[in-house]
């Protein structure tokens, strides 16, 4: 059986974070990714960030991803990256079953990072299964990978940052998004991005949700109705809505069933998005030598998974005997970074997430 | 439905690759994914469900949810929004659950 010092599963931001500072400090990485490129969700991403100069804020997603894969290449020594790979299983005695292109292949590392990511959730209404409704993220996937359209006329379903986001890009490819509802009786995004699809002349409507959807083989029409304070739909209030597709932006949850598969503690965070493994300061979960970052930790961005994955990086790189002498400070830097990304009203609610999962001084 | 212009991506076709759908043939570009060049061919319906024979399209796009299974050259159960696009590649719609060969 292969081994290596360290696998990183996931070749987002949180995974070429981890697996860059892992391979700088002189580990030997395994990075592995089922898709056929690194970057994960940031090869979509075509609006610029915030944050500070050091999670690249300005600058676009799509670019961030080239820029991590650039400075991923300075380490190739110890790196070996692995594209359009799956894991398939991660067990007990930890073992990870891969597939690759129809290959099937086992790997015993002796740490391993989990960056799995995150999955889109759905909505419950009459007729949700009709073709022509999407995933936020997919149409995100189809418009700004493939260069495809996902039809003529859009309903955005959520208010959050991706709803906002990809209701921007629908209309910058040339789709005319009628209007984006949400449940909630308050915008969930940014303030930045609400301001910048109002200014396209896109109504949202919070209080409001779906009742019905309508089509023969895919979606031709979309009833909704207002919510009440005890969020009760208000009969009379319904709206029709001719659209060919309807987005459904959520929320997302993170991807964890490896870490389920490997036995870690797994604890229900609706703040961070369902079930997350405990974990502790170094990110490292209950079963020792199996650490995580990003999205698969906790949903929130970007910025905060490339934060927790150079700790995760360091931390497990650490575990091996490297990074001895500036382990402590480097550390102390990368908390400090993600308690600055978590100020601000969202930032609360993760803090408050987090703060039932992160034990600390070792589970 | 292909994105002709856009302000900050450009979109770099590569070749044209030819493919067929249910026998019919079908044109899609090298890089696209199955169901990426059946959307833009205005192909939404990928199947349908078990028991009530209900309509799916595709959902999350990125492999994870497996609304978008089709039998791909005589293989069922494939997720087409991640599988890349071949030359002469038959594309069926699937019946029945499929086996393993
Ligand atoms: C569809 C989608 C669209 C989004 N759009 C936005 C947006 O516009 N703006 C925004 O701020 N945030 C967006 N997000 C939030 C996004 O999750 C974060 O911005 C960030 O990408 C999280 O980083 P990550 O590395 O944890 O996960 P990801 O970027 O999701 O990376 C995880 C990677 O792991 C790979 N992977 C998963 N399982 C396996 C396995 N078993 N074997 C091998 N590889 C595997 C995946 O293919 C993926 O490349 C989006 C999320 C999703 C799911
Ligand atoms: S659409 Fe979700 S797996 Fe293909």
């Amino acid at each position: 059986m292969k081994t290596v010092e360290i696998a990183v599963i996931g070749g987002g931001p949180a995974g070429l974070s981890a697996a860059i500072n892992a391979a700088s400090l002189g580990a030997k990485v395994a990075i592995i990714e089922r898709d056929d490129q690194l970057g994960g969700q940031l090869r979509k991403q075509t609006h610029m960030f915030f944050g500070s100069k050091e999670q690249y804020a300005s600058t676009r997603g799509v670019d961030i991803a080239v820029m991590l894969q650039e400075e991923l290449k300075k380490y190739q020594d110890n790196v070996d990256v692995y594209t359009d790979t799956t894991v398939l299983g991660l067990y007990e005695d930890g073992v990870l079953t891969i597939e690759q292109s129809g290959k099937y292949m086992k790997l015993k590392p002796e740490r391993i990072i989990v960056a799995t990511g995150a999955s889109e959730k759905f909505l419950a209404f009459p007729n949700n299964d009709l073709p022509g409704i999407y995933g936020a993220g997919a149409v995100q996937t189809l418009m700004n990978i493939y260069g495809v359209k996902p039809g003529n006329n859009v309903l955005m379903v959520g208010a959050g940052n991706i709803g906002l986001i990809v209701s921007y890009q629908l209309m910058q490819a040339g789709v005319n998004v009628k209007a984006i509802i949400d449940a909630a009786p308050r915008i969930g995004g940014y303030l930045v991005h609400a301001s910048k699809v109002r200014r396209m002349g896109i109504p949202i409507l919070t209080s409001h949700t779906v009742k019905y959807a309508y089509g023969k083989d895919s979606l031709e029409k979309v009833t909704i109705w207002q919510l009440d304070e005890q969020w009760k739909p208000i009969p009379g209030t319904e709206k029709d809505f001719e659209v060919d597709v309807m987005c459904i932006s959520v929320g997302l949850s993170p991807l964890a069933e490896l870490l389920w598969q490997a036995g870690c503690k797994m604890v229900y965070v609706p703040e961070l998005g369902g079930h997350v493994p405990l974990r502790d300061e170094n990110m490292e979960t209950s079963v020792k030598g199996i650490y995580i970052a990003g999205d698969v930790a906790g949903v929130e961005e970007a910025s905060s998974a490339i934060v927790e994955g150079r700790l995760a990086g360091l931390c497990a790189a650490k575990s091996l005997g490297y990074a001895n002498e500036d382990f402590e400070k480097m550390k102390q830097e990368y908390l400090q970074q993600l308690h600055s990304l978590r100020s601000g009203p969202v930032g609360e609610k993760i803090i408050k997430g987090l703060s039932k999962v992160t034990v600390q001084g070792g589970i | 439905m292909r994105i002709e212009e856009h302000p900050i991506l450009s979109f770099k076709r590569g070749k044209k690759i030819k493919f067929y759908f249910d026998g019919k043939e079908y044109e899609g570009f090298e890089g696209d994914t199955i169901a990426s060049a059946l959307h833009a061919a205005g192909v939404k319906v990928l199947g349908h469900s078990h028991n009530h024979k209900r309509p799916r399209g595709f959902y999350c796009a990125i492999g994870n949810c497996s609304s978008c299974l089709m039998t791909v050259d005589g293989e069922p159960n494939v997720r087409v929004c991640i599988e890349k696009l071949r030359e002469g590649m038959m594309v069926e719609t699937q019946k029945g659950k499929g086996v393993l060969k």
